[in-house]
């Protein structure tokens, strides 16, 4: 610990890699961002599993899924969540769901906040016609209608999962875009960037080295937030034709195909609900974990 | 009855009441609930305040006078902090076991409170007549235009010219001082038996400092109220005070008459908080000025020439330009190696702009050389090369800080920025700079809310000294420091200067620090320079009527010489917006004698 400071490492850059192996470790020392990381490591791998976890396969109409009257099933030894209204196994269908829903909720996501970073804060930063172009731009996407410019997209290219991520990133980053602008605009003002001009440090170095962890928690909260619209976003996309096409399921699919039964079946779309609601959830408390821990000005402050 | 007990004031107090206590306060004990548990901020403090008295309450940073002042206003932070033990006796009534609801009638009515800073403590969207009236209504039962007359008496009392047409204006279009005075009127617009001033001059020029404590003086002879001044100046506590409490770490250290705290103090801590005030006179007698007519000069580090910052303001549908802020005109001087040149002035005159120009924060007009270069006909790269040699230091070493970096990276990353040295290089100098400006090597790896303000400010300082600059810009630097921390920044300061050769641009409005550091002066008033000399020909022979009146309004700290009448000035400080096509005159300075230049007056 006496010399954290490789000998051929630049100066400030270390600063992460001396901190990064403390990150993870602090993660877990916090038992609601372990719950979180058991929810969302649970999701991955049974997403990527999903095969080998259960014995159906997720478009089979099962022969003994349905009643002899034609009902879906509740939940029984057999089929562990029930059976959907065509005999599907409801847990087959939301293991494999997860690999859409993960795609959507955390690379879709992540595009339209890696987007809305970068505008806003170069938008905030730089102000003059460069930051009143972007801005203005936002603010038409902003009343842009999401589902018309899906549409549009749709009809340009075949529907597919990718669509639907695209179409997400293209209309979430707005947002974001709007928040960090003002968050970006009052930092740019604070003296200690004045005090990294007058010492020659340069555009690129401010804004991603003095102004972007500063935003840290902003975007983590707009991250957090943003996975459990963007799945019922696809959900909605999908039902009008346009993202995934049946018989793939998604999370939000599952729910919109059954929202009709639900007082017959509640099953159909409690468990699929519960699935989006624990994924968010868990992303929100690594997230707040994460936060706090990234912010230096917190530690010995309890 | 209120309404004429303004004008008139209630002003004989009777003989027999003058010493009757209006506060007693007993050992009074407010604690702070923390991560550790409770600790106390202020323990077992007494005192007892006479009606018409002025108590001064002095300590530094941390004292805990801000949070006794705010026990007795029954403002304490919730839910952290509370009165553990002790009595706060107004009259007969105990304001510590007293409930909100009761406290809110006494609040404003029989204690009031002035705070700093007028613009946070004015709320922004109302307007200053408005937020009078409210107050007023609000513990009297006068309504409507009773009340609004009664607001314009308590303008009319702290002299605030054009009351009636004052009330209708927002807190941002008045100075600091009016601000200040609002706050004043409304304090007193109720005649409380107490009123409570924390830092009242503290964020205010001077000028207006002076001006204010007067005010305050008049107003407190006329209507008898006892005043709690809370203040680290030990020049305002010499102005103001009848009876001293000095305070350090929550504890009263030592309890008196004015003239037994300042004459005969009794406790060593007392005695070094006094010989750490910068007084005005000492600076010339322990360092005689080093003559700036050497015979072979040497080139200027850095030389300004004919130095303009405007500001276009817009107005009208088409956004054009119908206003210009004149921040500074004109200006010329040059640094020599070595060398201190302070600009002086108040609030608003452009010194602040001018160092923002200097550092490459501003757009200027104009020439700028540093070490024989121009800046205006350099490149990008050259700029930032021959900038290297100007370093800035700004006045609250927190916000100029990224909160979110390790001090040790702080301070390497001028290097880095600069290419300077192989990482391992880096990682010493950075470490021996820490050792130079007195911190320790092991500190490199904290953030910067682990130090104290001191501390803090010896690390812009290491880190403005990183690059070896010719020339350092100290914007205020000193200003925001508890007298006894300034006191050690500032012989730093002057013990890197005689090391490394640097010179200072040093920026500042308190003239008695200014008079302990510099070498030469410059006074500027609105972004002209009024008056330039060496430090004794400034302070020792002022001629400009500017300089003057900013020299006589520095108080003293020193009872006996306790002025009466201070220079007044009700009218504001004409302003730097003119309109577009009509630029002020330009002074010309003149020579008399010695390199002493004044302008015209």
């Amino acid at each position: 610990m006496t010399s954290p400071i490789a000998p051929d490492a630049p100066v400030v850059a270390p600063m992460q890699s001396r901190r990064r192996p403390g990150v993870f470790g602090r993660l877990l020392k916090r038992p609601l961002a372990v719950i979180g990381l058991v929810i969302i490591a649970v999701t991955v791998l049974g997403a990527i599993f999903a095969s080998w976890l259960t014995a159906y396969d997720p478009n089979e109409q099962l022969f003994d899924g349905l009643t002899l009257e034609g009902a879906p099933l509740p939940p029984s030894a057999a089929f562990w969540l029930g059976t959907d209204l065509l005999g599907r196994d409801l847990l087959t269908r939301i293991l494999y769901g997860a690999r859409t829903s993960l795609i959507i909720g955390v690379v879709a996501n992540g595009a339209a906040l890696l987007i809305g970073t970068l505008v806003g804060i170069t938008a905030g930063y730089f102000r003059g016609w460069i930051g009143g172009t972007l801005m203005r731009f936002t603010d038409l996407m902003m009343a842009f209608p999401a589902l018309l410019l899906a549409i549009c997209l749709a009809a340009v290219f075949q529907p597919s999962l990718w669509i639907v991520a695209m179409v997400i990133a293209l209309v979430n980053w707005v947002q974001t875009a709007r928040v960090v602008f003002t968050e970006t605009s009052s930092l740019a003002e604070r003296e200690f960037i004045d005090a990294e001009r007058t010492i020659g440090a340069g555009t690129p170095r401010i804004l991603f080295r003095h102004i972007l962890p500063h935003l840290l928690p902003t975007i983590i909260v707009w991250g957090t937030l943003g996975i459990s619209t963007t799945v019922l976003l696809e959900a909605t996309l999908s039902y009008l034709g346009i993202g995934v096409q049946p018989p793939t399921a998604s999370w939000g699919n599952i729910i919109f195909e059954n929202q009709t039964y639900f007082q017959a079946a509640p099953w159909l779309f409690f468990f699929p609900g519960a699935a989006i609601l624990a994924l968010a959830l868990a992303f929100n408390l690594v997230g707040d974990a994460l936060r706090d821990i990234l912010d230096p000005t917190q530690r010995g402050r309890a | 009855m209120i309404a004429n007990g303004i004008k008139s004031g209630a002003a004989t107090v009777a003989p027999d009441q003058a010493n009757s206590p209006v506060l007693t306060v007993s050992g009074l004990t407010v604690s702070v609930r923390g991560d550790e548990g409770e600790r106390a901020v202020v323990s077992n403090l007494s005192f007892v305040l006479a009606r018409g008295e002025t108590l001064c309450i002095a300590g530094e940073s941390g004292s805990g006078k801000s949070m006794t002042s705010l026990a007795v206003m029954g403002l304490l932070p919730q839910p952290q902090a509370r009165v553990s033990t002790g009595s706060i006796l107004l009259g007969d009534i105990d304001l510590a076991a007293l409930s909100e609801k009761r406290m809110q009638t006494i609040r404003g009515n029989r204690v009031a409170m002035i705070f700093q800073e007028p613009m946070t403590s004015l709320n922004p969207v109302l307007s200053i007549g408005r937020q009078l009236v409210e107050a007023i209504e609000a513990h009297t039962n006068l309504g409507g235009s009773a009340a609004r007359t009664h607001a314009i008496e308590a303008l009319k009392a702290v002299r605030i010219p054009e009351a009636e047409s004052r009330l209708k204006q927002f807190p941002h279009e008045l100075s600091g001082g009016m601000r200040q005075r609002v706050m004043i009127a409304m304090a007193l617009a109720l005649k409380p038996d107490v009123l409570i001033a924390d830092e009242p001059t503290t964020a205010l020029d001077v000028t207006v400092q002076g001006e204010v404590l007067e005010l305050l003086r008049d107003l407190q002879r006329e209507q008898g109220t006892a005043v709690i001044l809370i203040t680290h100046d030990m020049g305002v506590v010499a102005e103001m005070a009848d009876r001293v409490i000095v305070m350090r770490n929550g504890r009263m250290v030592e309890q008196g008459t004015i003239t037994d705290i300042f004459e005969r103090p009794q406790v060593d801590y007392t005695r070094e908080l006094l010989a750490a005030v910068p007084k005005m006179g000492a600076g010339r007698a322990a360092a005689p000025a080093r003559s700036p007519e050497e015979p072979a000069r040497p080139a200027a580090v850095a030389e300004v020439r004919d130095l303009h910052v405007r500001f276009d303001l817009h107005g009208g549908f088409f956004g054009r330009v119908t206003h210009r802020v004149h921040a500074v005109e004109g200006v010329n001087f040059s640094i020599g190696p070595n060398e201190t040149l302070s600009l002086v002035g108040e609030s608003g005159c452009g010194k602040s702009t001018t160092a923002k120009a200097l550092a490459g924060l501003l757009p200027y007009s104009g020439d700028i050389a540093v070490g024989g270069r121009n800046l205006a006909g350099l490149g990008r790269d050259e700029r930032k090369a021959v900038r290297r040699d100007i370093q800035m230091i700004f006045q609250d070493p927190y916000a100029s800080l990224d909160p979110r970096m390790r001090v040790g990276d702080l301070v390497a990353e001028p290097l880095l920025i600069h290419s300077v040295g192989t990482p391992k290089e880096r990682t010493d100098r950075v470490a021996a700079l820490f050792e130079r400006v007195g911190l320790t090597a092991d500190q490199m790896e904290r953030y910067p809310h682990e130090f104290s303000g001191g501390q803090r400010q010896r690390i812009c300082i290491a880190r403005a000294l990183a690059l070896r600059p010719k020339l350092i810009i100290a914007d205020e630097s000193v200003s925001a420091l508890d007298v006894s921390v300034q006191a050690r920044v500032l012989k730093l300061l002057k013990e890197l200067q005689s090391e490394f050769g640097v010179a200072y641009l040093f920026i500042s409005h308190d003239m008695a620090v200014v008079e302990n550091i510099s070498d030469k002066v410059a006074v500027m008033y609105l972004g002209q320079i009024v008056e330039m000399g060496t430090r004794d020909q400034i302070f020792a022979y002022p001629r400009h009527p500017y300089t003057k009146r900013l020299i006589e309004a520095v108080p003293v700290p020193d009872p006996a010489r306790r002025r009466t009448r201070f220079a007044r000035l009700d009218s504001e400080i004409a302003s730097p917006i003119r309109r577009v096509g009509d630029p002020p005159a330009r002074l010309s300075l003149q020579d008399v004698g010695g390199g002493h230049l004044v302008a015209a007056h």
